[in-house]
């Protein structure tokens, strides 16, 4: 074929532009699936530590991209020494295997929280959402008092179902359920059962209290529980210094 | 320029458009082209050195670029290049270069770094980076504190013991506080002595019979004494305050401007509780990192 007819043709020259420039994303991004190395094994005792959110830590997820948190903190601690002293271990790709999307960001107007979980209080979390001056005085982040009202979660279920499409082992039959407690153990498999999810949730705002207030579940709830979470699932202290070097 | 000198010297690419628009066919200028060769050149040779092509379910680790690091725990590895490992190497390095200060701190007791200018020079140095990205989002950049939520360290006063172990025993492992609140189980009229009573410990103008009525509520039914001690000094094995110190670090009574105001924020504490937690730092920090930091809090206060 000749050049003119390419140039000449508007499907031929459409097709060929996308077929050339999809190259480097295909040789880029495709092999990472299928190399082993691209996402570590977090196993301690044969139980997979890295596990999808519960209920509630889920719909705090929710919220947290909904007021668009990502926009100013990210969640991802890069493997230099200061990041290191200042925000923890680096993290690692199998910490964020589950989430759908990711919150990796690459602005940080705020600091990073991939390892914020159990640093502060729940009443620290709290009292910072709803003024973080009244903490921090040189803090420029905006209030959320809004995060004390009600937390919608009638819909629980469904978004479970949801991310169960997209590859999140969520159980609805028993099989899939018992699949869940080899490979996550049986307390983490329970908050991972979509029949129950709304049960499960307020079972975790009633024993939580995240924002100290036992007479309603709040966004605050949800909010503080998956921040509490963030960069805890891998305990440090059960690997080698040296052993998620090896999957790079 | 004009057009007409150029026009039998450069060919064009033979297109006309709107009649006599033409397109000169000009050869890349060298730099430009010599540029592009040099960087298809550079790919080459990057290839061959770092890690670059997926081979099925692994990939090229690149030649003549390993790093050997040894880790804390004494283990040596040698690995193709790759950005964990230039971490470990940069760990390993800082490591060794503090090394004769840390294990100076580690030998060392508090009163001995204390009483050596250059060991407290340097846990000065590092507690201080150290208190500003762990301690500092409560306790405050000074360490004052935030009344009614975060206690001061700068004072004497200690709700759960000042003594180097004890401070090191409340970072290691957190503190949980709580009072609980009282309005179910007393009367306004009580819990309004109880807040006269309290006042007047800390040398403020009260009414002296409401004090007094106060006084067997604390000791009687309010059963106020099982924390906070028959002379209300509180007992640093439960972290329950002092109340005859003047020190307020959750009623702010030093705030409140008037007799009523300062009232009301006892009253206030007494009817609702207070839970506080301080969470535990030592699976986040080493024991290095908190022996520092130990040493910091203890010198913040006004007695060392």
């Amino acid at each position: 074929m000749k050049h003119e007819t390419i140039e000449t043709n508007a499907g031929w020259l459409i097709g060929l532009t996308l077929l050339v420039i999809s190259i480097g994303g295909l040789v880029e991004i495709v092999p990472l699936y299928f190399i082993d190395s691209t996402i570590e094994e977090v196993k301690v005792e044969g139980i997979d530590t890295v596990h999808p959110y519960s209920p509630l830590e889920l719909r705090g997820r929710d919220i947290y991209q909904r007021e668009g948190c990502y926009l100013c903190h990210s969640q991802m601690i890069r493997p230099f020494r200061d990041e290191a002293l200042r925000y923890g271990h680096y993290s690692l790709a199998a910490e964020s295997k589950f989430d759908h999307p990711f919150q990796w960001g690459s602005k940080r107007t705020g600091p990073d929280l991939a390892r914020v979980g159990k640093k502060y209080s729940n009443e620290w979390h709290v009292q910072h959402l709803i003024a973080p001056r009244s903490v921090v005085k040189e803090s420029i982040m905006p209030n959320y008092p809004w995060l004390m009202d009600s937390l919608s979660y009638k819909d629980i279920a469904d978004r479970l179902r949801a991310l169960k499409v997209v590859g999140v082992p969520y159980s609805e039959s028993t099989e899939e359920y018992e699949a869940n407690v080899k490979r996550f153990g049986e307390e983490v498999a329970k908050n991972m059962d979509i029949l129950h999810a709304e049960e499960n949730l307020l079972a975790q705002a009633a024993a939580g209290n995240y924002d100290g207030n036992a007479d309603d579940v709040t966004e605050m709830d949800a909010l503080v529980a998956y921040l509490q979470l963030l960069g805890t699932m891998v305990d440090f202290s059960k690997f080698d210094e040296g052993h998620f070097a090896k999957f790079r | 320029m004009s057009s007409e000198k150029n026009k039998p010297t450069v060919q064009t690419t033979g297109h006309a458009w709107d009649g006599d628009l033409q397109e000169y066919n000009n050869p890349l200028p060298n730099w430009w082209l010599w540029t592009f060769y040099a960087s298809a050149i550079f790919a080459l040779v990057y290839w061959v050195l770092y890690p670059a092509w997926p081979v099925g379910d692994s990939y090229t680790k690149g030649v003549m670029n390993n790093i050997t690091y040894t880790t804390s725990d004494g283990k040596t590895t040698t690995t193709h290049w790759n950005t964990r490992a230039l971490y470990l190497k940069e760990m390993q390095e800082a490591r060794e270069s503090q090394k004769q200060y840390l294990e100076d701190i580690n030998a060392s007791t508090f009163e001995q770094i204390a009483s050596s200018e250059e060991k407290s020079a340097f846990a000065y140095s590092s507690a201080k980076v150290l208190f500003a990205d762990n301690c500092a989002a409560c306790h405050q950049t000074g360490g004052d504190g935030v009344i009614g939520y975060y206690p001061n360290l700068l004072d004497d006063a200690w709700l759960w013991g000042g003594s180097y172990s004890k401070i090191q025993e409340s970072i290691n492992n957190g503190r949980n506080g709580s009072m609980p609140g009282f309005k179910a189980s007393l009367t306004t009229k009580q819990v309004s002595d109880v807040a006269d009573y309290v006042l007047s410990l800390s040398g403020n103008n009260v009414d002296a019979s409401a004090a007094k009525r106060g006084k067997k509520v604390f000791a009687g039914q309010g059963g106020c004494v099982a924390c906070h001690g028959a002379d209300a000094k509180g007992q640093t094995f439960m972290g329950s305050a002092n109340l005859t110190d003047k020190i307020w670090t959750i009623a702010d009574v030093d705030g409140a401007d008037t007799a009523e105001a300062k009232k009301a924020a006892v009253v206030d504490l007494v009817n609702n509780g207070k839970t506080r937690q301080m969470p535990a730092w030592k699976e986040r920090l080493s024991a290095t990192e908190i022996k520092i930091l130990t040493f910091y809090v203890k010198q913040l206060s006004a007695s060392k």
